[in-house]
């Protein structure tokens, strides 16, 4: 007996100490998970279309990604990304074979491997200070590349050279292995280098820029060695701007510093001469100044003056004459040359609905190559850049073909006037995220729907039945997992029972708003949102947030759910704010609200009119509040509150947190009765030589909590303090602001603080001496989790705080909780300072992390876990209860079955328990959750560069079925044990007929 | 058969005879055959007769009041043996330690029923037997409590109470960039 005890008491500490996983099978994945690549806004693209093998596009992105496309599909063949810290600056293919990328400011120079993405090397280029940075690849054939003006094949020693001009150095390194071969140190020389040209031919490279800026310089260099040949220079009277373009091997334009005149340099013959042009001689009523459109292209250029775009003929006397002058949007593509001699630029016009394109040879203005009008969806933009390819037709003439980046940062290859593929690329940038439900299925389906869907139904299931009993052959097997995968359940356009269907509306950099499926991460809808585009009196506007406007429910069902767009025009605080509210099921801008103050802060507040309508509090930079929306009845319910509603606000450079109550309307111009000024009711000022703020974090308003009351070991109450008014804040010494390992852990400190927002009061404070940040955090319930670096450890470490309400401990007597005599239920004020201990705990983490959530669920129930962004961009989950400041090294038997786990001082990584599996979130930066109707479940959403979405369970899932869950086996023994029951009544009733006639 | 009786009985032939009145026989006793002697002794053997039922009656309404303990005990090992946690086998256990009694308790008097007699005392063993029953059901009770079972602690009643509302409602927090 003993001995049963024994193996019982064994198997129950096993089970109580064994971790959960939850990885998932090979089969499972794509089931509820969707993964999408992207690259970004294309700054610039490299065709390399050999004759053999695939074709395909290098190009280079805003996000700092190098990305091989197939140019007949537009799909990634590789794709690297360098991170923000290393901003790739020019890219070219070199041999044909190999990728060159410029990047830090021309302080590294990488060659990759262009089939595969292989890196072959990588070089690091030293220098004095900080220039332009200029990369030059000679080109094999013996044509003259369009990315630098004049190159032809390079010998030294047999190798082939890179020319990179950075940092204030010539650097000559081949293309074989990436040694730096010479280097030549031009700030000696007093010369900005502005262009590098080789003529066709020779061992010379002209290195031209300015000296100061009235000087422009020419320096001759050998390229087999370095070595200085001759330095020119020479003085123009009225300055320069800076600008300096190249139309020939040996002739330059630059503009004077007023902007006004055009000069045209020639180095001909080893010196410089200028010949100066007033733009308004050429182009009628030109006032003001002009731009010169960085543009490679020979012989031609094109200057910007106002809205004009006007393109410019440097003839072969010296003389500058107007080609054209374009008043829309255009864009114009690098030279491309086609074939011996030949020389061609693409230009790209918009117009309404469609868009123009013309390939013009560049000595030839007047022939057009080709001319073409291709639809256009307008929720792209205008046209932003163009790049183009020939390609031999069957006839053996040349057709073109160009890559278009629109203003929502899609890309699209045109040809033969239409769009061959698009990418959207403007997810890459994904500013905010927010959801949206889908519509209600609506009742009378048809019959033969339905019919087919039975008939479908069981087919599956026998299928799966089938699979179960391992009798199904591999084309059966494939037969399942595709009917699993491709389940048109999953991307149904209407709500389902357990909330997993809904949409994620995303607003991306460009301005523009994307409507994902859950189901399927397809696109709904999308909508480049007018009050984010460039306009008058908005130059540089920029999307900030969105924000849940009307989430209709109960008695507003037939209402349209929608959001809210925060926007600004410009990077200032004080710059006017935009607003615009979008309809979710239909995609359509609803009337926009102009907002005519500056938007700095946004509140939901947790209020709503009769059409469900979120009341929203807007702080402009004079702390005026403004109540959205601008309804009577939004002003009557806001004015039933008005006196309990705060806020605050965290100025960084300052060091201050700022406690604001609301006071009386505004007093303006016009009377504006949702105006409310504000008056400043606390602050805290941490001290500036000690502390500096990097990190705040609040609670999720939408988060639910189910208990207030925490039971731990020997049937005990903790009660929760759950408050939605408490803010986070970590301060690091100012000294620490910078790079881990910049300072010693002496003179690096962290502090943490719990602050009450409505009152200012300190509810909890701690000093981690000795450690440094980024600090990630989340808030949720009664506990913060931290991460930040711990310079004596030299490791990352992981805090909890739980923040526990001790004037509620009290409450232990049975029966006055049975009569309901307590006061747990009474409403809280933060005014009544309610006292609270904290329990804290530190755990070393062996992950980087980029971003951390914890997950959410409908009821708050189910227990939680977090969600790590890891360096590798990845996202681990980790269980809540690894963090609980109540783990000791010995728990007691009581503590055992409660299911505390004894203290260690890491917390564990386990390889199954990543979200993303296999796949990275590439230059990961958010991580959102939202719960699923299904209690168990929550959705994540993670996004960078790349897509991910799934679904996780962080208990499992205990309230459904599992998805291979076989119905008919179900049905099958229940038929079966019906027959039996029959069977056997039958049986019986003869028997005992049979005992009656004995 | 029915009918019959409705109408009467008209004969009737009593192969018993064991009626000790002579009134009620119309034939006279054999000669030197003395009613009254055997009469005494009968009635004196069915006395000691009954005397002997109903100590063994009573004898047996002890015994039935006293199984219940039996039951006690075996259940205590049960008990202990199924452990302090919740799973199928302790609270089957525990269920049935529970129901046994009660329904036990209902049936006192079925229980009892057997052994009632004019001369038996039955209420000192029904008092016996409904003290070891609800002694068996307390077992019950504590084996439940002890599985933690019972509401009597504060955590059982405060588990679910909701969050308390917040009077102040206060937002913000950095500049949106």
């Amino acid at each position: 007996m003993a001995m049963a005890i024994r193996v019982f008491l064994l198997l129950l500490l096993f089970f109580s100490s064994s971790y959960p996983t939850f990885s998932l099978y090979e089969d499972q994945i794509g089931l509820m998970d969707w993964h999408q690549q992207y690259i970004g806004k294309v700054k610039h693209a490299v065709f390399h279309t050999q004759k053999a093998g695939r074709k395909r596009v290098v190009v280079f992105t805003e996000e700092n990604v190098v990305a091989s496309l197939d140019l007949r599909s537009g799909e990634i063949f590789w794709r690297h990304v360098l991170g923000t810290k290393d901003a790739i600056n020019e890219i070219d293919i070199a041999l044909g074979k190999y990728v060159i990328t410029m990047s830090s400011e021309g302080s590294m120079l990488r060659a990759w491997n262009l089939p595969d993405g292989q890196m072959v090397w990588e070089s690091f280029l030293s220098g004095l200070k900080p220039s332009k940075s200029l990369l030059s690849v000679p080109f094999i054939r013996n044509v003259i590349n369009y990315r630098s003006s004049v190159q032809t094949s390079l010998k030294v020693d047999k190798d082939n050279l890179v020319l990179v001009y950075s940092n204030g150095c010539l650097h000559a390194v081949s293309i074989i292995d990436g040694e730096i071969l010479w280097k030549k140190d031009l700030t000696t020389e007093g010369i900005e280098v502005q262009q590098l040209v080789q003529p066709l031919g020779s061992d010379i490279i002209y290195a031209v820029g300015f000296g100061n800026l009235p000087q422009f310089d020419a320096c001759q260099i050998n390229a087999k060695n370095g070595e200085l040949l001759k330095h020119d220079s020479a003085t123009f009277p009225g300055g320069f701007s800076g600008e300096l373009l190249s139309v020939s091997s040996d002739t330059f334009v630059a503009s004077d510093a007023t902007r006004s005149i055009l000069v045209l340099i020639s180095i001909r013959d080893g010196s410089i001469s200028f010949r100066q042009t007033y733009i308004s001689d050429f182009v009628q009523d030109f006032s003001g100044t002009a731009v010169l459109l960085p543009s490679k292209i020979t012989g031609i250029f094109a200057i910007k003056i106002d809205t004009f775009t006007v393109l410019i003929r440097v003839t072969v006397e010296g003389k500058l004459e107007v080609v054209d002058k374009i008043d829309q949007g255009v864009a114009i593509s690098d030279v491309l040359s086609f074939s011996e001699g030949q020389q061609a630029f693409a230009l790209v016009q918009q117009g309404r609905n469609k868009i123009q394109m013309t390939v013009k040879h560049s000595h030839d203005w007047n022939s057009g190559l080709l001319e073409e009008s291709i639809e256009m969806d307008q929720q792209r933009g205008l046209v932003h850049k163009v790049f183009i390819n020939h390609y031999l037709r069957t006839d053996k003439s040349y057709g073109f073909r160009a890559l278009i980046v629109m203003e929502d940062h899609s890309l699209l290859l045109v040809q033969q006037g239409e769009i061959v593929w698009s990418r959207e690329d403007g997810l890459a940038s994904v500013v905010d995220v927010t959801t949206a439900e889908l519509p209600v299925e609506k009742d009378g389906v048809s019959v033969a729907k339905v019919e087919q869907n039975l008939f479908e139904w069981l087919k599956g299931h026998l299928l799966k039945l089938k699979g179960t009993l391992m009798l199904a052959g591999p084309n059966e097997v494939a037969e399942i997992q595709r009917i699993r995968l491709k389940s048109t359940e999953k991307s149904k356009m209407t709500r389902d029972n357990n909330g997993f269907r809904k949409l994620l509306i995303v607003l991306t950099r460009a301005g523009k708003l994307f409507a994902l499926h859950t189901g399927d991460g397809r696109v709904v809808w999308s909508l480049l949102l007018h009050s984010l585009r460039k306009s008058e009196g908005c130059e540089s506007p920029i999307g900030l947030n969105i924000y849940q406007w009307q989430v209709p429910h109960h008695h507003a069902m037939d209402e349209n759910p929608s959001v809210l767009v925060v926007g600004r025009c410009g990077y200032n605080l004080d710059a006017p704010g935009v607003l615009s509210i979008v309809d979710t099921y239909t995609g359509m801008e609803l009337n926009p609200l102009g907002a005519t103050h500056s938007i700095v802060q946004v509140i939901p507040l947790p209020f709503t009119d009769s059409t469900e309508q979120r009341l929203h509090l807007l702080i402009d930079s004079d702390q005026h509040a403004h109540l959205y929306p601008r309804t009577r009845e939004a002003i009557s319910i806001f004015q039933r509150e008005f006196a309990n509603i705060y806020w605050y606000s965290v100025e960084v450079d300052n060091g201050v947190l700022r406690g604001h109550v609301l006071k009386d309307n505004c007093i303006l111009e016009v009377a504006d009765e949702y105006c409310f000024n504000t008056r400043d009711l606390w602050s805290i000022v941490f001290p500036s030589e000690s502390e500096k703020i990097i990190a705040t974090v609040t609670r999720k308003s939408s988060e639910v909590v189910h208990t207030q009351a925490k039971v731990i070991a020997e049937q005990d109450v903790m009660y929760k303090y759950v408050s939605q008014n408490v803010i986070f804040v970590a301060t690091i010494a100012p000294k620490a602001i910078g790079e881990i390992g910049s300072v010693t852990p002496e003179e690096s400190w962290l502090v943490v603080y719990l602050i009450d927002t409505v009152t200012g009061r300190i509810l909890h404070r701690m000093i981690h001496h000795g450690s440094q940040g980024p600090v990630h955090a989340v808030f949720s319930e009664n506990w913060v989790v931290y991460q930040y670096f711990n310079l004596r450890a030299h490791r990352y470490e992981m805090s909890v705080i739980e923040i526990y309400d001790q004037s509620r401990a009290d409450n232990k007597d049975v029966w006055r909780l049975v009569l309901g005599k307590h006061n747990l239920t009474s409403p809280l004020s933060s005014f009544s300072r309610p006292e609270v201990i904290t329990k804290s705990q530190s755990y070393f983490f062996t992950h980087t992390a980029k971003a951390i959530a914890v997950t959410s669920t409908s009821k708050g129930i189910t227990s939680k876990q977090l969600l790590i962004g890891t360096v590798g961009d990845q996202v681990l989950a980790l269980d809540k209860r690894f963090l609980d400041p109540r783990r000791t090294v010995n728990p007691t038997q009581a503590e055992k079955e409660e299911g505390l786990l004894p203290l260690t001082d890491s917390l564990p990584i386990m390889p199954q328990s990543y979200v993303t599996h296999a796949l990275k979130v590439e230059g990961l930066r958010g991580i959102v959750t939202m719960p699923a109707k299904l209690e168990s479940t929550t959705l994540a959403f993670i996004y960078g560069v790349d897509l991910f979405f799934t679904r996780l369970a962080p208990s499992k899932t205990y309230d459904s079925l599992t998805e291979d869950f076989s119905y008919a086996l179900l049905l099958i023994t229940i038929v079966a044990l019906v027959l039996a029951i029959i069977v056997t009544w039958v049986l019986s009733e003869r028997k005992d007929l049979q005992e009656k006639w004995r | 058969m029915e009918k019959g009786k409705g109408i009467g009985r008209r004969w009737a032939v009593d192969f018993t005879d064991n009626s000790n009145a002579p009134s009620s026989r119309d034939v006279p006793d054999p000669l030197g055959f003395s009613r009254a002697s055997l009469d005494q002794d009968d009635s004196t053997l069915s006395r000691q007769k009954k005397d002997a039922e109903a100590n063994w009656k009573a004898q047996k309404a002890w015994e039935v009041a006293q199984a219940p303990f039996k039951n006690l005990l075996m259940m205590g090992f049960m008990m202990w043996m199924a452990g302090s946690t919740v799973h199928l086998f302790s609270i089957g256990i525990t269920f049935s330690a529970l129901l046994q009694p009660i329904s036990a308790l209902q049936g006192v008097g079925k229980v009892f029923d057997p052994y009632k007699d004019s001369k038996v005392d039955l209420l000192a063993p029904k008092l016996l037997f409904i003290a070891l029953n609800l002694g068996g059901l307390a077992l019950g009770v504590w084996k439940l409590n002890t599985l933690g079972l019972l509401p009597t602690h504060a955590s059982d009643w405060v588990s679910s109470l909701p969050p308390a509302q917040e009077v102040e409602y206060s937002g913000g927090g950095m500049p949106l960039y």
